[in-house]
């Protein structure tokens, strides 16, 4: 296995778009295909997460498409799909093909149009990420599966719903701040506990600003060998770690407190990258729910089993707290294009190394951490970068 | 060999009022819903047995912005059997809006419900039914 390095990101504006899926990721990819000091004929292939573009546009097999829209129609091209985790998936297969040294440059990312089906149908859709003989008659949906989660964390450690709630409310205000300092934010406005306390109820105890929004959005990343990425730009941000974790549906879980997937996964990025928890200065991670950050950073080693909620209403978890979550504004304030969300927290944490983020610049990040998780907890791949 | 509990087999099962799942005649676990392996060892070598049908409620939430298709507000629950496993299904003898955590540890007794498919469910199905005890 030789080094990787990312060489160049591009992403579009999160939230409600005009363009089709193929158009927002040729922006994307074109954007970090600049940025890379390649042209899209250097490019040996595309790995495309995208999650519901079937049901979005009625498009299949989109991958070939996207390649074709960017010049290159004749490089194989494929789609990865991990419901939410769809482009961390297809970025781990990206460093591991150049890793193994079969590729020199692959393009990777995600594209989505959730948006577009409209919430019943979105919700429709997103739910078949369960089980669906044994689970989706019950009309289990995604926001069901963390409010339940929500309930066990409660009961298990002790901690009354109502202060939960309130701790899950601050997780929302912190990406929500966060996310005024991101232009490509689908939100950029501050919002109080207050407010997400007297939210409606999506699924309970979830409220809707407990949960992130259907979004739009692509975003793309170029993988290169540490030669070529060395003769292509000046700075160049190392993979150190990959990991990935499955888990079957729901009810094989048991107490999903513990996610079993992202334990598997996270083992892995640490072993390889041979660091640990304390040593990871940002962290962009699957905020699909508050209660989903909470659980991610107990399950990522920030925090002891059951901590985690204290954890963010002590501030340990801010731009400027011990462990940054989400400078972006997470896939809360950020936006949750489902099928580009890996991508997009790449994107976050190649710039935050980089020290291109301005306001929300955690200072001095050498390593960063990405870490998404899909379906009903029954996938999770994590990355680990370092400049 | 032969896939044993297939889910068809399953639900008709479950439509004639018998809950079944597949007991390991390796180590003895419980796989319920049905698997090709052991949950707990991964043998082929299980019988398909008809359970206790009884449980005991271990979270829930109630549905308040539901799929395409579904009805809200309504209870779904997670119910570890007393043979172990884990399984998801309705609680459907409460009023969703008096749900509160105080569920969670009530013993419940399982039934079913069929559930009318959409085009994209492959026909109608069932869903297990809870029901609180006492
Ligand atoms: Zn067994």
């Amino acid at each position: 296995m030789r080094e990787v390095a990312v060489v160049g990101v591009g992403m579009t504006q999160f939230g409600m778009s005009e363009k089709t899926q193929i158009e927002m990721f040729s922006e994307a990819a074109m954007d970090a295909i600049t940025e890379s000091n390649i042209e899209p004929r250097d490019i040996q292939a595309l790995f495309l997460g995208n999650g519901l573009g079937d049901f979005e546009e009625g498009q299949m097999n989109m991958a070939p498409m996207c390649a074709a829209d960017i010049g290159i129609p004749n490089v194989p091209a494929t789609r990865f799909e991990g419901a939410c985790a769809s482009a961390t998936v297809a970025m781990r297969n990206a460093y591991l093909w150049v890793a193994s040294g079969f590729y020199d440059i692959v393009l990777a990312g995600g594209t989505e149009k959730a948006m577009a089906m409209g919430t019943p149908m979105a919700t429709r859709t997103f739910a078949m990420g369960s089980d669906s003989r044994y689970e989706g008659f019950a009309g289990i949906t995604f926001p069901g599966a963390f409010g339940m989660a929500a309930h066990l964390y409660s009961k298990k450690y002790g901690i009354p719903l109502q202060k939960l709630k309130e701790q899950m409310a601050m997780v929302a205000v912190k990406n929500h701040k966060n996310g005024v300092l991101n232009p490509k934010a689908q939100f950029r406005k501050e919002i109080t506990v207050e407010k997400v306390l007297s939210g409606i109820v999506i699924a309970d105890p979830l409220q809707l600003l407990d949960c992130c929004p259907f979004s739009d959005g692509a975003s793309a990343l170029v993988f290169a060998s540490v030669d070529k990425a060395k003769e292509l730009t000046k700075k160049p941000i190392y993979i150190a770690g990959v990991g990935q974790g499955s888990a079957g549906p729901l009810y094989t879980q048991k107490d999903f407190t513990r996610i079993k997937a992202r334990e598997t996964a996270v083992k892995q990025s640490y072993m390889q990258a041979g660091v640990g928890p304390k040593d990871i200065d940002v962290c962009e991670l699957h905020d699909c729910f508050t209660i989903a950050e909470i659980l991610a950073t107990e399950g990522l080693g920030f925090f002891e089993f059951g901590k985690g909620s204290q954890a963010v209403e002590e501030g340990k978890t801010s731009l400027n707290g011990e462990i940054p979550i989400n400078p972006s504004g997470g896939l809360k304030a950020k936006g949750h294009p489902i099928g580009a969300t890996g991508a997009a927290q790449a994107y976050e944490i190649v710039k935050q190394l980089r020290e291109e983020c301005g306001e929300r610049q955690v200072k001095g990040a050498k390593i960063g951490m990405i870490d998404t998780l899909g379906g009903d907890l029954a996938t999770v791949c994590n990355m680990i970068f370092r400049r | 060999m032969e896939y044993k509990l297939t889910y068809n087999k399953y639900k008709e099962a479950l439509m004639s009022d018998k809950f079944c799942g597949l007991k390991c005649n390796k180590c003895g676990g419980y796989t319920v819903p049905p698997k090709k392996v052991c949950m707990e060892c991964a043998s082929e070598d299980m019988d398909i047995v008809e359970l206790s049908a009884r449980g005991e409620i271990k979270t829930y939430t109630v549905i308040r912005v539901p799929p395409e298709g579904f009805d809200a507000p309504y209870i779904v629950s997670m119910v570890e059997l007393d043979e172990g496993p884990w399984v998801m299904g309705n609680i459907v003898d409460l009023d969703p809006d008096k749900a509160t955590m105080d569920l969670i540890g009530k013993r419940v007794s399982i039934g079913h419900k069929v559930v009318k498919g959409d085009k994209f469910s492959a026909g109608d199905g069932v869903a297990l039914a809870f029901k609180l005890e006492g």
